[in-house]
């Protein structure tokens, strides 16, 4: 089958690749591009670990085919921090103890990051809504909660 | 099915010239989050998409003097966000806010909860309160369905081959008007209705109720208007009395199955509840609004 040609740009940074229509945004991300800080885990829209952004909007991207792409503006975690500085939101997952095995982490960072540009003071309820699609089998959620919370007080202090 | 295909038309008389001539199963993709899975199922039927998100009016909508009308395939996190929308139809944008996670509704729409046609779906009954109306899209011009009878069976619409579903249409409500919708699910978000009830009222200035729309969710094949339910309310202020008939009009009109979710006893009596709590919120944003 022939492949199709993408022009998009990934966390600011004009990319092409090649996929073919089955092929979901997560397959490309992982496979293609080599960019497996967004993780995989249910492939169904349940989990949220493979969280990313389209144009400025949270959603799953097991939940987009790579071909949409095509144009459109995608935020995934590579785009947020570096290994030499992390962002806030990592520092204090980091502070807080806010994961374990880490394979939700990535996809956390990112919708809390989102969370936090919607909402710069987001009560705890509104938090734990708003994150309510990214699922945690490690930690019992409160301390990703305080974690989410202490980030987005210190982001308004540093505003 | 395998996707072997995919075209993003720019307006929807390129969306239905694909529709009607293609020689494999085409489907249209709103915001995919039912489709992407279901064309990951093990069956190896060739599928072509014709993806509605390219199509600036699919996306859009418009609030005048006449109503709402609405691009099915705008995203539930855009379509709550709109606040001019929500004081006017609270209940349907309280059902679009129910469907799965934030990142669901950053792709999910109505259009598509419509087209999906599932019985559980929360926007269907919410849609049917507020006396929606499909128009769908052909090669041969377009044709109104009113919501409560696009839905045919579970899974199943009116839509034909080479119909597309162009706009939602929704009249705009008068002050004295307005709208509510509940769902009974066992957790407190990211579930499937086990019931629902959409409700929409209108009241006059003596506060007597002159109007009534009942629908019911995930309580028969497809959601259903309950006329019973509506007549219970209209001529009366929609006190106790009046409440406790209309919801057990509606249990009574339900039909619905046990599964893992719910038994057929417990959904008809909670629709009933939901029923009754659904026609308060209704009233209580009624009388605010006169």
């Amino acid at each position: 089958m022939a492949k199709i040609h993408i022009t998009t740009s990934i966390n600011g940074e004009a990319t092409e690749f090649l996929c073919e229509p089955h092929e979901t945004l997560l397959d490309v991300l992982r496979n293609d591009l080599q960019m497996t800080g967004t993780k995989e885990g249910c492939g169904s829209g349940d989990c949220g670990a493979c969280s990313v952004t389209v144009d400025g909007r949270l959603t799953c991207a097991c939940l987009v085919l790579g071909v949409e792409a095509a144009g459109r503006e995608i935020g995934t975690i590579e785009g947020i921090g570096s290994s030499d500085k992390l962002s806030i939101i990592q520092e204090k997952f980091l502070e807080h103890a806010a994961l374990q095995c880490g394979i939700c982490t990535p996809g956390l960072v990112v919708s809390a990051q989102a969370l936090i540009e919607q909402n710069p003071n987001p009560t705890e309820a509104e938090a734990r809504y708003f994150l309510a699609g990214n699922l945690c089998r490690c930690t019992g959620y409160d301390k990703i909660i305080r974690a989410v919370l202490d980030a987005a007080a210190t982001m308004r202090g540093a505003a | 099915m395998a996707v072997v295909a995919y075209n993003a038309p720019q307006s929807v008389q390129e969306a239905v010239a694909l529709l009607s001539g293609s020689a494999i199963k085409t489907k249209v993709m709103a915001g995919g989050t039912d489709l992407i899975i279901q064309s990951k199922s093990q069956t190896i039927e060739p599928l072509q998409i014709v993806d509605l998100k390219r199509i600036a009016e699919m996306m859009g909508y418009t609030l005048t003097d006449a109503g709402l009308s609405l691009g099915p395939s705008m995203c539930c996190a855009e379509f709550t966000a709109l606040q001019d929308v929500k004081a006017l139809y609270p209940g349907l944008v309280e059902a679009a806010y129910l469907i799965g996670s934030t990142q669901v509704q950053g792709r999910a729409s109505i259009g598509g909860n419509l087209c999906n046609s599932s019985p559980a779906a929360d926007t269907i009954p919410a849609l049917i309160a507020v006396g929606a109306q499909c128009v769908i899209a052909s090669a041969a011009g377009e044709r109104r369905v009113a919501v409560e009878d696009f839905v045919t069976g579970v899974g199943r619409n009116c839509m034909q081959p080479g119909e597309l579903l162009q706009r939602i249409l929704v009249a705009r409500p008068d002050p004295g008007t307005r709208d509510a919708y509940l769902r009974f699910i066992p957790r407190t978000e990211m579930d499937i209705a086990v019931a629902g009830a959409g409700v929409s009222v209108t009241l006059d200035h003596q506060g007597l109720c002159s109007a009534a729309r009942v629908a019911l969710g995930a309580v028969a094949p497809t959601a259903i208007l309950v006329a019973a339910a509506a007549a219970a309310l209209i001529g009366t202020s929609i006190d106790e009395t009046a409440v406790a008939k209309a919801a057990a009009a509606a249990s009574a009109a339900a039909s619905p199955i046990s599964d893992r979710r719910g038994t057929s006893e417990f959904r008809r009596h909670i629709v009933g509840v939901l029923v009754k709590r659904a026609t308060l919120i209704a009233k209580e944003r009624a009388l605010a609004s006169l």
